[in-house]
């Protein structure tokens, strides 16, 4: 039970960590508050679920067509909604502003055309759905799946972030947006390429998402509201903070669900959110350090 | 003279509002009672985050919290008793909130307050399941949709006279002061803490008490129907356009924006959604400036043209 | 002489950092005392403390025995400490006026209504700003919103009252005219501790000087002794009189 459990908890923390990470880009270095994330989570949830009932194609091979798709897509809301304003805005709070009324615009949009099309039912499809024996408790494959996955892509966008001259260009203008361009840093673009990127990761969530859980049009609020606070709980711009904050708050979220009660998840989520916001204002682990 | 003109044309517009539904049908009568609720509950609205400027998204929580109490009590006790205990819970999840989260800057507020009507609604779901082993509820009450509207009406006056009030005494100067210069605001013995609290208790009871008075109009409740994050940025968005800042603004943003609202769900019920989203990027790209510029403009500096922009001043 | 402000022990780290360590001082009612010292060296961390924008690591102040450490801003403020700023703060969107009222209104006798205008005339009449009450704070020049700053200071009846660098930027003429207005609010009886760097303002305004250094006092006596002291000729004027 215990094992079961402690699974499913780094399952649903793997996708949150994975998810959020590609919110602390968007926030941490575009500096947008992105409501709108949710949705497209959950649009490449739909786009896994179209592909693999109505053609049979295998979510993995999904997963190639959604990051770009996701990056693609984000980055011309940037180029196209986005940028206008930040370049118009003087203060850091009419930016917040208007990015959070342009991005919930940009939130209902995506969910009209969502419910359009899919109507508000709950979608699921069946993809290796078979147990594996794990320490004497059996786990879901996609489940499994998902964590490797969720793992893999979240540990390759952190070496991409470390490791490379480009992925250094994107935490510098996390840390000082003002002085990248001293050293040579097209901070424009940096912050197109992260809010794209962002984009990239929440699509590759929202498939990783769909292979073992059910989903609505009208799901992506509450991915957003979660990633939110595992960004804010991580410290803004630090992915490993994300990570961290991911993992806790899915193992958490699990365990009040198994032996607590399902309906007290969220009230789990926000006394320790609260909790962190009181204790430590900046986060789990510092700010936007990583 | 002109405060006597000013005072005598309120009189006149509200008692023409009440002697409205006399002569007007039921659809009508539903336009205005819609119409009064969002005119309230933007600015009750107003009245917390005008001066504050802290944007709350937890609107349709209290509205949720107070139509939930008149759905879970108003079999067992008196209709007057129901609405004081819906007040009384929305003043305690009030201060709860407003007790843990005012001393957040800004924007996790802002996302506080945004999960607030979902956290609220889990809430109440478990409570429903585990405790009462229902979920939606039936509201049969015998109250008439002009009596609705009337206690709207009165609640919306009570709204506006309050914030006139506040306007004119001494906390309303204390916001005025918080929001300029919160240091400031300290260093002349302003308890920022407590003057914030008791704002956002006001406005929430207020909002509270919309819920609670609508409710009978929704005759069939459940969770997901009464916490409706739609409802938070409408509200907003009514209150930030008319000019939060202002007594009337609130209102004349609500009006005409309810207006359209109505009239988009009326006839594109399917495409709503999609309609109010574009709606809600079109307004933001619409403001040249910004929507915090646009109101700082139009509705804050209203006693003379600016000498230097603000930023640039304190830099 | 009877003591309004005792300082003891006071201390405060920001993470490793000791920004100030363990100074003591007294200051007597009705004293003018500077505060000096190389950039850094912790002046305005004292008066930050002391006015309560930031809470002591360690040490105790007390006004007139009663524990002032530990208290919120705004307490302190009602006990009748009141500041200006470093960087002048004023209240943009506010009249110059309401600038004042804000002080006046929630000092610990509060004044409301009509009494509040007259109160607040008279102050900008002190300070030189009589009868621009209705102009728009923001409007103000520099020098004007100095003013305009400390009579908001001067509003909340204070018994202590704390200047950063209010003499700071201001042109010669502008400097004769401050250091007159506050030798008149010396005359009538303020205790006034000032953080200065403006040698000419220290000389003519403060009998007694307290100079700090990294943190810790070094320092404490008539303003004549201790600019003469060689220890700190060496640890402060050392540096910009070379």
């Amino acid at each position: 039970m215990i094992v079961t459990t402690l699974i499913a908890g780094l399952v649903l923390g793997g996708t949150y960590a994975l998810v959020a990470m590609g919110l602390t880009l968007q926030y941490g270095i575009s500096r947008i508050m992105n409501l709108a994330y949710g949705e497209t989570i959950i649009a490449a949830s739909f786009l896994a679920y179209v592909l693999s009932s109505s053609l049979g194609i295998n979510p993995l091979v999904s997963l190639l067509v959604a990051a770009p798709l996701g990056f693609a897509f984000s980055y011309m809301i940037y180029a196209i909604m986005l940028r206008p304003l930040v370049a118009r805005s003087k203060t850091a709070m009419s930016l917040e502003i208007d990015s959070i009324l342009a991005t919930f615009g940009l939130l209902f949009v995506i969910q009209g055309v969502m419910l359009v099309f899919f109507g508000g039912n709950y979608i699921s499809y069946s993809y290796m759905n078979f147990g594996v024996d794990i320490l004497g408790a059996s786990v879901a494959a996609n489940r499994l799946l998902a964590l490797v996955l969720a793992l893999a892509i979240g540990g390759g966008l952190y070496l991409l972030l470390t490791r490379t001259l480009w992925g250094t260009a994107l935490r510098a203008v996390a840390v000082a947006p003002s002085s990248a361009p001293l050293v040579g840093i097209d901070a424009n673009r940096a912050v197109r390429l992260a809010f794209a990127l962002g984009g990239a990761l929440a699509a590759c969530g929202g498939v990783v998402i769909s292979m073992y859980q059910t989903f609505t049009a009208t799901s992506g609020v509450v991915f957003t509201m979660k990633a939110l606070i595992v960004v804010i709980m991580g410290g803004v711009g630090n992915l490993l903070g994300a990570l961290s904050a991911g993992l806790i708050l899915g193992l958490v979220e699990t365990f009040v669900a198994t032996y607590v009660s399902p309906g007290l998840t969220l009230a789990a989520v926000y006394l320790i959110f609260l909790g962190i916001l009181l204790w430590r204002p900046s986060g789990l682990f510092g700010k936007a350090r990583r | 003279m002109k405060r006597f003109a000013i005072a005598g044309g309120f009189v006149v517009a509200v008692a023409v509002l009440a002697l409205a539904p006399l002569c007007l049908g039921a659809y009508g009568l539903g336009l205005l009672i819609g119409l009064a609720g969002y005119v309230t509950l933007a600015t009750a609205w107003a009245l917390f985050s005008g001066p504050t400027g802290y944007i709350s998204l937890a609107t349709v929580a209290f509205v949720g919290i107070g139509a939930y109490c008149v759905a879970a009590l108003s079999e067992v006790l008196p209709y007057p008793l129901v609405l004081l205990i819906a007040a009384a819970i929305g003043l305690a999840v009030a201060l709860i909130v407003g007790l843990s989260t005012l001393r957040l800057s800004g924007v996790y507020f802002v996302i506080f307050t945004f999960g607030l009507a979902e956290l609220i609604r889990q809430l109440v779901t478990f409570y429903e399941i585990n405790v009462t082993g229902t979920l939606g509820r039936y509201i049969f009450l015998g109250i008439t949709p002009e009596q609705i509207y009337w206690q709207l009406l009165a609640l919306g006056v009570i709204t506006l006279l309050l914030t006139w009030w506040i306007g004119r005494s001494r906390i309303g100067l204390a916001l005025k002061v918080i929001g300029d210069d919160e240091v400031v605001a300290s260093h002349v013995g302003i308890d920022i803490a407590r003057t914030k609290l008791a704002l956002f208790a006001v406005s929430a009871v207020i909002m509270t008490l919309v819920g609670a008075i609508q409710a009978p109009r929704w005759t069939y409740v459940e969770p997901a129907i009464v916490f409706n994050p739609t409802v938070s940025f409408l509200v907003l968005i009514m209150a930030l356009l008319g000019g939060a800042a202002r007594l009337w603004g609130p209102l004349l943003g609500a009006v005409p924006l309810f207006m359209l609202f109505e009239w988009l769900s009326a006839n594109f019920p399917n495409h709503y959604s999609i309609l109010l989203g574009l709606l809600f990027i079109l307004i933001v790209f619409a403001l040249p400036k910004g929507v915090l510029s646009f109101v700082e403009d139009n509705w804050m500096k209203r006693r003379g043209p600016r000498a230097a922009d603000r930023s640039e001043a304190r830099s | 002489m009877t003591t309004l402000l005792d300082i003891s022990a006071l201390t405060r780290r920001f993470g490793g950092l000791v920004a100030v360590n363990g100074v003591s001082f007294e200051v007597a009612r009705g004293e003018v005392v500077g505060l000096l010292g190389p950039n850094g060296s912790g002046k305005t961390t004292v008066l930050n403390m002391i006015s309560g924008s930031l809470k002591p690591s360690g040490g105790d102040i007390r006004l007139n025995g009663e524990k002032l450490s530990g208290l919120p801003a705004h307490r302190i403020a009602r006990k009748g400490v009141a500041r200006t700023f470093q960087l002048v703060r004023i209240l943009p969107s506010l009249s110059v006026a309401e600038n004042i009222v804000a002080a006046l209104a929630f000092r610990s006798a509060p004044l409301w209504g009509a009494e509040v205008h007259a109160a607040a005339d008279d102050l900008l009449v002190i300070v030189g700003l009589g009868g621009r009450g209705n102009e728009r704070a923001e409007n103000l020049t520099y020098i004007d919103q100095k003013r305009m700053e400390l009579a908001r200071a001067l509003a909340a009846a204070p018994q202590l009252l704390l200047l950063d660098e209010w003499l700071a930027g201001l042109n010669p003429t502008e400097l004769r005219v401050g250091i007159e207005l506050i030798a008149s609010l010396r005359d009538s009886g303020i205790t006034i501790v000032l953080v200065e760097h403006v040698m000419e303002a220290v000389r003519a305004l403060c009998g007694r000087c307290i100079v700090m250094t990294a943190g810790s006092k070094i320092a404490d006596g008539p303003t004549a002794d201790v600019l003469r002291d060689p220890e700190v000729i060496r640890a402060y004027l050392g540096a910009s009189h070379a």
